[in-house]
């Protein structure tokens, strides 16, 4: 069996593709924290809960209303945003004019509150959710199988991240968005409804973390509290990548997917602190982050 | 109201947080006048600007603008009014291209001009069209900022220290863009520091005071006036 550094290559492949899955989990996330912190300059602290929402979502919709996984696709991210549209309408608007800790404060108690309701409701159990018979099975690419789930993993969300990157920067939409995010004052003056632009960047947020939920949903057990264990590590990705980033969000999430899932293969004890010992000497060296911009 | 009358702003007060800036503002321009706001630094004829903009804290009294009251809509409703708005600093977007500059104000009115006309008012702006914004010079900004508004179709323009800064040539081609505005039927609302700039192109100025019009001066009274607009202008 064909070995590197002592590791037999399927393994490391297997790691590495793990790795890429994470790191897609972790790029989708950080996208729609940078997106939302871009336009409102606040921390969406409720973002694993959202995330965590999506794949509830999609195993409800199977549960109770044999909605399968292509519908909760389609369905999960919009109904996610639709509870985004509501917090921001109903709580976070109110907050725009204080300071900026007020609405981290805010969506961290909203990401308590939905994590004790789903937890009362349903219990911390995991539910399992099986991966869509398109999808199941593994392609056999010679050196190695890889399971056909992961690789739409990768693909979707790699897919998503470019398609975002697309309309923030090359379209009409994301030059309004831009430029609210740049003078919000001056864009509305000149009749762009910015408010509205405002709700619908965090509902959009919201819905790409609704979106990770989705595509989570098969690859892990569906719980209450699959949020807070993943948020903390997406929120040391955004560190690193840079606050409000996009490109560096989603370059910094696939990365460190990778390195953690390599760590994995060549010092298992590390994986878990590896992403924060980067983290902090990333700060060290450049405090703004990989891909930010210094203040 | 007279028909003629496209702004009356009248009993205006406006606020910045505690701070009470305008005290009962009132005049009027009439539909294609070209109206100058003089005043000294601090006069409130900026803030004027933004309170008819719905950028300042607080608002009350009246602003009339063709005919529907602005003073409880939001900037983005205003605009819609077919108000265009050149800020003293310019505004123009770090993050935007030039071109995107140009092309980001939706329409708020019909009969707008087009890009290569503008392309063609502005040369400069053509060559500059890929450029980040804010690598253009100080000039080619102010006609960037002249040239966003004039594509939107708006028809009232509130322009504020399009002059300021800029070399005397620059000024120049930016008074004969305004007299050309004014042939094709732009109202227009200057503030201005630079006299020599706004007196030859307003057909009445208001001098500003402590956030009040204080006197109104029409194009064939400045000669008479000379002595008054000294001393409170001291030009």
């Amino acid at each position: 069996m064909i070995e590197l550094f002592g590791v037999p290559l399927p393994a490391l492949l297997g790691q590495l593709t793990l790795g890429l899955v994470n790191g897609s989990f972790y790029a989708v996330l950080s996208l729609g924290l940078a997106v939302i912190f871009g336009m409102l300059h606040i921390i969406n602290f409720s973002h694993g809960a959202c995330y965590m929402m999506g794949a509830l979502f999609t195993w409800m919709a199977m549960e109770y209303f044999g909605l399968g996984y292509w519908w909760s696709l389609l369905l999960v991210p919009l109904s996610v945003a639709i509870v985004g549209i509501l917090i921001e309408r109903l709580l976070l608007q109110r907050l725009y004019k204080l300071d900026y800790l007020y609405a981290l404060l805010l969506t961290f108690g909203i990401a308590l509150m939905l994590e004790g309701g789903f937890r009362a409701w349903l219990g911390v159990a995991g539910q399992p959710y099986s991966i869509p018979a398109e999808l199941a099975g593994a392609l056999d690419l010679g050196f190695m199988m890889l399971p056909k789930y992961r690789a739409w993993v990768i693909v979707a969300s790699l897919t998503v991240c470019l398609l975002t990157w697309y309309m923030i920067e090359r379209t009409r939409l994301g030059a309004y968005l831009r430029a609210a995010t740049e003078n919000p004052a001056l864009t509305q003056a000149f009749g762009i409804n910015v408010p509205v632009m405002v709700m619908l960047t965090y509902a959009f947020g919201v819905g790409l973390a609704g979106l990770a939920g989705v595509l989570a949903a098969p690859t892990t057990q569906v719980s209450p509290l699959m949020g807070s264990n993943l948020i903390i590590v997406v929120f040391a990705v955004v560190v690193i990548g840079g606050m409000g980033s996009i490109l560096g969000s989603v370059l910094t999430g696939l990365g460190l997917g990778v390195v953690e899932g390599l760590t994995k293969v060549f010092y298992p004890e590390a994986s878990a602190v590896v992403v924060f010992l980067i983290m902090a000497i990333v700060l060290w060296f450049r405090p703004a982050g990989l891909f930010g911009k210094a203040a | 109201m007279e028909a003629t009358e496209y702004l009356r702003v009248s009993g205006l007060h406006a606020f910045y947080g505690e701070s009470h800036v305008l005290h009962g503002m009132d005049f009027t321009v009439r539909r294609g006048e070209c109206v100058s706001l003089l005043g000294r630094n601090g006069a409130g004829r900026t803030t004027t600007l933004r309170a008819i903009m719905g950028l300042t804290g607080k608002r009350t009294g009246s602003i009339m603008i063709n005919g529907r009251e602005a003073v409880q809509l939001p900037p983005h409703k205003i605009a819609q009014l077919g108000v265009g708005y050149c800020p003293e600093e310019r505004g123009i977007y770090a993050g935007l291209s030039c071109e995107e500059n140009l092309l980001l104000p939706p329409r708020v009115g019909s009969g707008g001009m087009s890009v290569d006309e503008l392309y063609a008012l502005f040369p400069n702006l053509h060559e500059r069209r890929h450029s980040p914004g804010t690598r253009m010079s100080g000039g080619e900004q102010q006609m960037l900022a002249m040239a966003r508004i004039l594509r939107t179709g708006a028809r009232l323009l509130l322009l504020d220290e399009i002059s300021e800064g800029l070399a005397p040539v620059i000024v120049q081609r930016l008074a004969e863009i305004i007299r050309l505005l004014k042939t094709r039927g732009y109202t227009i609302v200057l503030v201005e520091q630079n006299f020599r700039f706004a007196a030859p192109l307003a057909d009445r100025m208001f001098v500003v005071e402590h956030g009040q019009v204080i006197a109104e001066i029409a194009q064939h009274e400045l000669h008479e006036k000379q002595a008054f607009l000294q001393e409170t202008l001291g030009v």
